[in-house]
């Protein structure tokens, strides 16, 4: 054999990177639209209500940012159905009795009927009846929400299995509902929901300051505006709390990880929350910290000498602490520039009723800031989960395949390309849809009025 | 629960494998059709390319899903030879993996990007058609050939590459024939009768290869009396290639109600060839190595998914028509409102 840039490189390594890098292109995309439709179907229905031509001009932009979105999550989804097998066959092998059931069932009741009532969704408007369009909007709503359903199911199971036995080594299914409802199921489930509303919420208000910013005061702006910034900001406290209670569930059944999120070295009492550290691994402490005495103690016990459990009490068997605690630090950090952003907008559109040019930028400049918050925290928790594929059960380098390491690499690279090229084609596009009412507008319109306008939205 | 005095670790295998099949089959005819009209694009003007992705718009995302159906049957019913084939395929699945995302947003961005990218994402529409038929073909080819790492059988896999692309194209320049009219539809007519020729040789070729590569299989059809009661598929499937070719040549006409008869028997020589196709390997899942009962997972999970088929499949096949039927007749060039 010749030589191959990949020479040496462990294919594990290489393996959880492909399967990283394709599960996290993939999510980008689901994450917008299983809300996007539920954005969708309130648009239709405030134009069923209303008749007013707003909510109809909003749905139908938002309709081709959704078909996009889906379109890329559908090509990004059938790699995952093919790397399941070829990257991880231990996987199936292991614990496929329980997963394979819940994908089944993820295809057969989410996929068909999203797949199938998007085309009526989207090119049906003036072939069906005004009501069967409506229906095809939520059940492609609904399609999208049931696939998250099974997907964030068989994920929870994967971090507190329950509801099976071993039997020569493989898992075998003794009771559904155990399985289904794991320990952390809800939490996640919840959890993950917010989030995907948080991303649309930013993405629909972002878009929308960007139209106003370029001076397009068309009515479906506002509508866009008011409904992204109020669902924003609506949900971005539920989503915080809903967090910290899957924060104390995770603390119940995965423990290290919490450890790793918290960078907590020693197990004891009075533990400070790091705000900010560079964790050292090899002294295991942490460098340049900047703590709150008593913090983590505070949140996780709920007394300042509550004993939490440090990364010594799981001794080799604790995830990697960089990426967990700094991915944290990114979700936290988002998160709270969300609550900020998001308030001070309904604030200034409640109280004044139009926003800035400052805060319009910020809005836009926050357009994807859910891709960054969903993204790290999914990090946190699934390299959280490591060094387990499935906590207890099977260990990410079980699972493996043997598929030659210049293979990996090579396909590696052309989906890393693919990918990166295709982001950036994504996010022009999204950028330009948005703009182009902006551009369509007659070239000589006064420029007066516009800044007239704008000045009149200020106060 | 036993079935005709079957236990289910004996029945559901099979039935695993006839859901699969069925999946895989119904994924070869609907892809395929819009995967040829993706290959025929890159022979027309911008304005037929417009009417030509309206015909396929509303149904492509929905026909992709058979894939995920098959493969994911592939891996629930079968985990074992799930790791096995893929990973024997590994890189033509990278490929075509690769084709089938850059025709999907291709198909997106071509109207919703700037429209200077226009004739770029067409390009890349067309190369991502072809290059996922393709390496179907090849990857079908490979696995008659048992994954044997010899020059032959990837020359082999190399024509059935060619020669699924251009029964995708058949079958698309047929479904081109019954959704467009006027200039399009009398081109569609001239491009099924070409890539008919084409498929008939990947056909033959295939079913040639078959049994010389597998003793077994050439015993399944050649010894007696299956010969005799087998004969009826290739007979057919020859006539029909005949009656295609006479019917296409008395195209186009002014009876428009017949449009649909080239897009019916294209159907049907792709159910003769997957019926053939199944007969031949059937029971095995990798060629005379893993059969449907040694790669079964376990019985009471696959009960689970078979008692959720039985029910929603159904369903899915009722809304599918439904979609099929909102977007009947002529296509034209989509639009949002």
């Amino acid at each position: 054999m010749f030589p191959t840039p990949f020479e040496g490189a462990d294919p594990v390594l290489l393996a959880r990177i492909q399967f990283a890098a394709n599960i996290s292109f993939h999510i980008l995309f689901p994450t917008i639209t299983i809300a996007l439709g539920w954005f969708l179907l309130f648009f239709k229905l405030r134009y069923n209500a209303t008749r007013q031509e707003r909510w109809m001009d909003a749905y139908r932009l938002y309709v081709k940012v959704f078909a996009l979105t889906f379109a890329l999550g559908v090509v990004s989804g059938i790699t995952m159905s093919f790397q399941f097998g070829t990257n991880w066959p231990g996987f199936m092998n292991a614990v496929g009795n329980i997963a394979g059931p819940l994908l089944a069932y993820e295809v057969l009741t989410a996929f068909f009927l999203e797949a199938s009532f998007l085309g009526i969704m989207l090119f049906g408007f003036r072939r069906v009846k005004d009501w069967v369009h409506t229906l095809a909007t939520f059940l492609v709503a609904f399609g999208t929400t049931i696939s998250a359903f099974w997907i964030l199911v068989l994920n929870s199971w994967m971090h507190t299995p329950a509801g099976f036995e071993m039997r020569d080594g493989v898992a075998h299914a003794t009771d559904w509902f155990a399985i289904v409802f794991n320990p952390s199921m809800p939490y996640r489930l919840v959890h993950m929901l917010l989030a995907s509303g948080l991303t649309c919420a930013f993405l629909v208000a972002g878009l929308s300051a960007y139209r106003w910013l370029r001076g397009d005061r068309g009515a479906d702006v506002d509508v866009g505006l008011r409904t992204g910034v109020a669902v924003a900001a609506v949900l971005i406290p539920l989503q915080i709390l809903a967090g910290d209670m899957h924060g104390l569930n995770t603390l119940q059944h995965q423990p290290a990880k919490v450890a790793a999120m918290e960078g907590n070295w020693t197990t004891g009492p009075n533990v400070p929350l790091v705000l900010f550290a560079v964790p050292n691994t090899a002294e295991k402490r942490n460098d340049f910290a900047i703590e709150i005495p008593n913090g983590a103690s505070l949140i996780l016990k709920h007394s300042p000498s509550g004993v939490v459990p440090g990364l010594d009490a799981f001794e080799g068997k604790h995830p990697p602490v960089a990426p967990v605690f700094y991915a944290f630090r990114v979700m936290v950090g988002t998160g709270m520039l969300m609550l900020v952003v998001a308030w001070f907008a309904a604030w200034l559109l409640w109280r004044r009723g139009g926003i800035g040019v400052w805060t319009a930028r910020g809005l836009a400049a926050m357009t994807l800031s859910g891709w960054v918050a969903t993204l790290a925290g999914w990090y946190v928790t699934e390299i959280g989960r490591q060094p387990w594929l499935v906590t207890g059960v099977l260990a990410t380098a079980d699972a493996a395949s043997d598929v030659p390491v210049a293979l990996i690499g090579s396909s590696l690279a052309i989906y890393l390309l693919l990918y990166a090229a295709l982001i950036a084609a994504y996010v022009s596009v999204l950028f330009y849809l948005a703009g182009k009412p902006a551009a369509a507008m007659p070239e000589d319109a006064p420029k007066g009025k516009l800044i007239a306008a704008s000045a009149a939205a200020r106060i | 629960m036993a079935l005709f005095g079957f236990e289910p670790d004996v029945w559901l295998p099979v039935a695993f494998a006839i859901l699969m099949g069925a999946s895989i089959l119904a994924y070869v005819i609907l892809d395929g059709y819009d995967l040829g009209v993706g290959i025929l694009m890159g022979n027309a003007t911008r304005e037929e390319r417009d009417v030509m992705v309206g015909s396929i718009g509303p149904f492509w995302d929905a026909n992709e899903t058979w894939l995920v159906l098959g493969i994911g049957l592939l891996l629930v019913a079968f985990p074992s030879a799930h790791g096995v084939i893929l990973t024997a395929l590994y890189l033509p699945v990278a490929l075509m993996l690769v084709g089938l995302t850059l025709r999907g947003v291709a198909f997106e961005f071509r109207v919703k990007a700037q429209s200077g990218l226009r004739e770029i994402w067409d390009r890349i529409f067309v190369a991502g058609s072809l290059l996922a038929a393709g390496t179907q073909g090849y990857m079908l080819g490979f696995y008659i050939m048992g994954f044997e790492p010899s020059f032959a059988a990837h020359a082999f896999a190399v024509l059935t590459g060619i020669c699924l692309a251009a029964g995708y194209a058949f079958i698309g320049a047929t479904w081109l024939v019954l959704k467009t009219e006027g200039a399009l539809h009398d081109r569609a007519v001239g491009m099924a009768r070409t890539c008919l020729w084409l498929a008939a040789i990947g056909m033959v070729a295939v079913s040639l290869a078959t049994p010389i590569a597998s003793p077994r299989i050439f015993a399944k059809w050649f010894s007696f009396p299956e010969i005799i009661l087998l004969a009826p598929i290739p007979l057919v499937t020859a006539g029909l290639f005949l009656a295609l070719w006479i019917f296409l040549r008395r195209m186009p006409r002014t009876d428009r109600s017949l449009d649909i008869v080239p897009f019916v028997g294209a159907v049907g020589l792709f159910a003769l060839g997957f019926f053939g196709f199944a007969y031949s390997f059937y029971p095995y899942l990798v060629v005379d190595r893993i059969t449907v009962w040694q790669a079964a997972a376990a019985p009471e999970s696959l009960m689970l998914i078979f008692v959720g088929a039985c029910v929603v499949l159904p369903v899915i096949v009722a809304y599918s028509a439904f979609a099929y039927w909102v977007f009947r007749g002529k296509a034209t060039a989509l639009r949002y409102d």
